[in-house]
């Protein structure tokens, strides 16, 4: 291991380590913190201009409850989870596809198709927005779940052909062989090896683009427009308009919005963290 | 053995290529194509059939290079692109300081994991809120910042609103996320080193910054390697932060060229404008893909 | 790819929610606590008298709602959008995508009851929206401070300068602003524009048949630079939204806000309305008539819309009295229906009584200018209000944006 184990140095040197490693973390943490506090204030607190001292009373459920019933910040919610769950799941089912395919299988233009995942993925998104905006209007999914999900599959098709293609190219290739030896189909060998022997990068995946989705702003700003669609980065953002000097009403709808992604990777870090590693950084 | 049999390995890559590749060549391959198309035209985003009059197109019209002859002599084009290399310059910084990070937080005890986890969280925070987060602590009157200042007896710098601060301003929030982001990318590096490397070097007397610089560095080469990408692509596109903390002023001075797009295609109205802001950012951005393909085949050749 | 097609329709189908005869859609950007209260209490009067229309509201943040439109009004358009009066609806009429509704004025009477605004509302002799409400701008400001220091309000522009000194002298910030999002910079120029120049100037600039560098701009700036210089605005006012801008004037460190009416809620709910106090912008330049920016807030129906006969009962519904009083009331604007009852709220009395006496009522700078120069104007007008000695630059790139807009 490098850096050395911290338990081979003395105790000095330990007790210095942990004491740093607290006051980094507060430090690192230091603006959620605030906005954590912020987010039980009082407005009278904030019209004082009282940000950062300990809150003189707590507001919790207060400015909770506004964020949901005046914000209706639930129903965004929902929107979110509805255009994420789907997307992450057929980016997965699609890229798994590509993935095991250009990992797998000899053809000429294989390097080319990869390449292009590759590049597609890398260019500022900003520059699809006039044609994909005029491509979905004229789909006549302007403003449906589907629109946004089929767009994000596609775009985010990309990047995780990339990743899971260079996982499933680690594997040990003996196996697919002797499953051809046996006769199985390159359909079976995708569904019955590939697919279970791949599933820690595809957790991690699944963590990944849930987070990316969850948080897009500038798709939906450019696809979705009712209360019905409206993710909650749209929510939030009128939630801001609508409350813009009241920082302890934005603070709950930021803490709210934030949480689902931070939950996923808390529950999922032990796959996140050994997908990444098989995945990405071998590339 | 049926046909499908015999052949199956020279249909298999359609098939399972067909959906995925489908959607990527209608939703992204086919808009670049399109908005470089776009980029020669005058256009308002109105309807494109609508005629005048005389039976020419209303709202959209063949200029040739036009947008990008205006484009040069836009001294807000020139604003956007210096910024947008100074995200570029600055933000490479991110990948020391993650990497530092990340040897730091390379320890293995009891609770360690849930410490390092909480590290990880800036990078699953939405940018909006980021955004707000850091436009608040810059705040001259009531943010952290100008707390600090005026408790030091000096005048707090209003850092959003000066045009010689305000860029670097957003690039410093950008750097919480993205190091968050670079120290994820090196710590599952550095989980994944040769040991006996390591051992071999400390038995030649390697320690500290030269174990660093000739053994782990090396074998970290393939997270640089995506940690420079990611983070050249990031300040590429970097919007939203911009989006959020300073809607691209004062007077214009923190626009980057995808900020400058979006306005112009959005607020302006001026979708050819706003392409060939697009295209030009596209063909930046190339050099970086071209150089990361180039690396990728040059390591699959390799390892052949 | 024909498969891929069915295959969106089908879940197209399955996505969207199917609207039945008698569903109304409004796209509405009242967003903000009193204005999303104001316009329920409409749309619930008008489903009373309506019963079998159901309303179905979407709402969108104002500000996101100016970039939403456009991909609506093309892409999925509702039945009623709200907008706003003058060179921003007229746009869009251009474009063919707000339907003609003469016939609504004609039949609800609105040509005489609202004959104020359809000047307004008006492209070449015919109706293409109906206004809802209008509001006053003006000055914003601190009696009690006021009262405490002996200061009166300002009958003219050097009164005014001696207020701000006063104010400046005993410690209190004289104007508050937040500029960060520009527009209210707009205010001032255009307030400093009207008293100096006039409102026929105003037209012409906005129209883009005025030059940035004409001589007559001169005196607009350099009175400008007289409450600049000093220190009378706020410090760093770039960095606040207008918005942000309210806090000073509320913890009573600032004294007066050049700002519109739908400030007053804000007030309210910080508990500080009491101590507040309005006043018009004073005369500049003798013998310029008062003219006044009053920006009205329109209703149209797109031309893609489906339910075109309940959408017109909506628009028609504003010729009822006492919906439109509510509306107008609750959001704190002025009602253009003549009918509705006068204002009971000291600040729209105020803005009724000087709107009705004004000698002409401009839009706003950046509703009465094309979008693009309007962004480009108020740039320049930020950037003067925190660097004044690049007057000459500033003013060289407006006039350059210009004659590329309007193509000279």
């Amino acid at each position: 291991m490098f850096p050395t184990p911290i338990q081979k140095a003395s105790l000095k040197i330990n007790i210095t380590y942990k004491v740093l490693l607290i006051i980094t973390l507060v430090l690192w943490l230091l603006p959620l913190i605030a906005v954590m506090m912020t987010s039980v204030r009082t407005s009278g607190d904030i019209l004082k201009g009282n940000y950062w001292t300990v809150p003189t009373e707590f507001a919790l459920i207060e400015n909770y409850g506004t964020v949901f019933k005046l914000g209706n910040l639930a129903r965004y919610f929902f929107n979110s989870l509805v255009i994420t769950l789907p997307t992450v799941l057929g980016t997965i089912v699609l890229s798994s596809m590509t993935g095991y395919t250009l990992a797998v299988h000899r053809f000429k233009l294989n390097f080319l198709v990869f390449a292009m995942f590759i590049a597609g993925n890398f260019i500022p998104f900003q520059i699809l927005m006039i044609p994909v905006r005029h491509l979905t209007i004229n789909l006549g999914m302007y403003d449906t779940y589907w629109g946004l999900i089929v767009f994000h599959i596609a775009f985010q098709t990309g990047f995780c052909t990339f990743f899971l293609r260079n996982f499933i190219k680690e594997l040990p290739f003996e196996l697919i062989e002797s499953a051809r030896a046996d006769g199985a189909t390159e359909w079976t060998i995708y569904r019955k090896i590939i697919i279970p022997l791949t599933l820690p990068a595809i957790a991690a995946l699944a963590v990944l683009e849930f987070t990316f989705i969850w948080n897009d702003y500038f798709w939906c700003l450019i696809l979705s427009q009712s209360e019905g669609t409206k993710p909650i980065t749209l929510g939030l953002q009128t939630l801001q308009g609508q409350w813009m000097s009241s920082w302890n009403i934005v603070s709950a709808g930021s803490v709210v919005a934030a949480l689902p992604p931070v939950i996923m990777f808390f529950t999922m870090q032990k796959h996140f963290i050994q997908g990444l590693t098989f995945g990405a950084v071998k590339g | 053995m049926t046909f499908w049999q015999r052949n199956q390995l020279r249909i298999a890559p359609f098939y399972f290529l067909a959906p995925g590749l489908m959607l990527f060549l209608i939703y992204v391959i086919y808009p670049i194509i399109d908005s470089i198309w776009v980029s020669f035209h005058e256009w308002n985003g109105m309807s494109k059939d609508l005629l005048k009059a005389d039976g020419t197109p209303k709202n959209w019209k063949w200029v040739g290079f036009g947008n990008y002859i205006d484009l040069f002599q836009d001294e807000d084009f020139y604003v956007a692109f210096f910024n947008n290399v100074r995200w570029l310059i600055l933000s490479l910084l991110v990948i020391p300081l993650g990497l530092a990070l990340a040897l730091f937080l390379n320890q293995d005890f009891k609770g360690m994991r849930y410490i390092k986890s909480l590290f990880y969280f800036p990078f699953v925070i939405n940018l909006v809120v980021v955004g707000l987060i850091f436009a608040w602590f810059y705040n001259p009157k009531y943010g952290l910042l100008g707390q600090a200042f005026s408790g030091l007896g000096l005048k707090p710098i209003p850092i959003l609103s000066d045009e010689l601060y305000a860029t670097y301003g957003i690039i410093f929030a950008s750097f919480w996320p993205s190091i968050a982001y670079t120290m994820i990318i090196y710590i599952t590096g550095l989980t994944g080193i040769n040991r006996e490397m390591i051992e071999a070097g400390r038995i030649d007397g390697a320690s500290g910054f030269k174990m660093l610089w000739h053994i782990i560095l090396p074998q970290l080469k393939p997270a640089t390697l995506i940690a420079v990408v990611v983070t050249i692509v990031g300040a590429l596109r970097s919007f939203d932060l911009i989006a959020i903390m300073t809607a691209g002023g004062p007077w214009g001075s923190t626009k980057v060229l995808a900020y400058k797009m979006y306005e112009e295609a959005l607020f302006n109205f001026r979708m050819g404008y706003g392409a060939a802001v697009a295209t030009i950012l596209f063909l930046l951005m190339d050099i970086y893909i071209a150089y990361f393909l180039y690396n990728l085949f040059k390591n699959e050749r390799g390892a052949k | 790819m024909r498969i891929l097609k069915y295959l969106i329709i089908l879940s197209t189908i399955f996505a969207s929610s199917i609207s039945s005869a008698g569903t109304l859609v409004v796209n509405s950007n009242q967003s903000g606590e009193s204005s999303e209260a104001a316009f329920n209490a409409y749309v619930a009067a008008f489903e009373a008298a309506h019963p079998d229309i159901d309303v179905q509201v979407n709402l969108t943040e104002h500000e996101a709602y100016k970039t939403a439109i456009r991909n609506f009004l093309v892409a999925e358009a509702p039945d009623v959008a709200i907008w706003f009066a003058g060179n921003r609806m007229k746009f869009f009429v251009d474009q063919g995508l707000f339907m003609d509704v003469s016939d609504v004025w004609a039949d609800a009477d609105l040509n005489n009851i609202m004959s104020s605004s359809k000047a307004s509302l008006s492209v070449e002799g015919k109706q293409y929206g109906v206004p809802w409400g209008y509001y006053q701008w003006g000055v914003y400001y601190r009696k009690d401070i006021f009262d405490n220091l002996g200061l009166n309000v300002p009958k003219d522009w050097a009164e005014f300068k001696w207020v701000c000194a006063m104010l400046k002298k005993n410690g209190i910030t004289p104007i508050t602003i937040g500029t960060k999002y520009l527009w209210t910079a707009a205010g001032w120029f255009d307030y400093l524009n009207l008293r100096i120049n006039g409102y026929a100037f105003h037209m012409g600039l906005t129209a883009g048949k005025i030059s940035y560098e004409d001589s007559r701009l001169d005196a607009v700036f350099d009175a400008w630079r007289e409450l600049i210089e000093p220190g009378y605005f706020l410090e760093d006012h770039a960095t606040y939204s207008w918005q942000e801008a309210q806090a000073p004037q509320i913890n009573g460190e600032a004294a007066m806000y050049l700002i519109g009416n739908f400030y007053v809620p804000t007030l309210e709910s910080a508990g500080v309305v009491d101590k507040m106090d309005f006043f018009q912008f004073p005369p500049i330049k003798p013998g310029v008539g008062m003219y006044e920016d009053a920006p009205t807030d329109t209703m149209h129906i797109p031309s893609g819309a489906k339910n075109v006969v309940d959408a017109k009962k909506f628009l028609a519904f504003m010729s009822d009295p006492s919906a439109a009083t509510n509306w107008a009331k609750m959001g704190g604007m002025l009602s253009p229906n003549s009918l509705a009852d006068a204002p009971t709220d000291r600040f729209q009395q105020m803005g009724f009584a000087m709107l009705n006496a004004a000698d002409g009522l401009a839009q706003f700078y950046d509703r009465d200018a094309n979008p693009d120069m309007a962004k480009a104007g108020m740039e320049g007008f930020q950037e003067f209000m925190v660097k004044p000695d690049r007057e000459a630059k500033v003013r060289a790139r407006m006039e350059k944006e210009r004659r590329r807009i309007y193509g000279e």
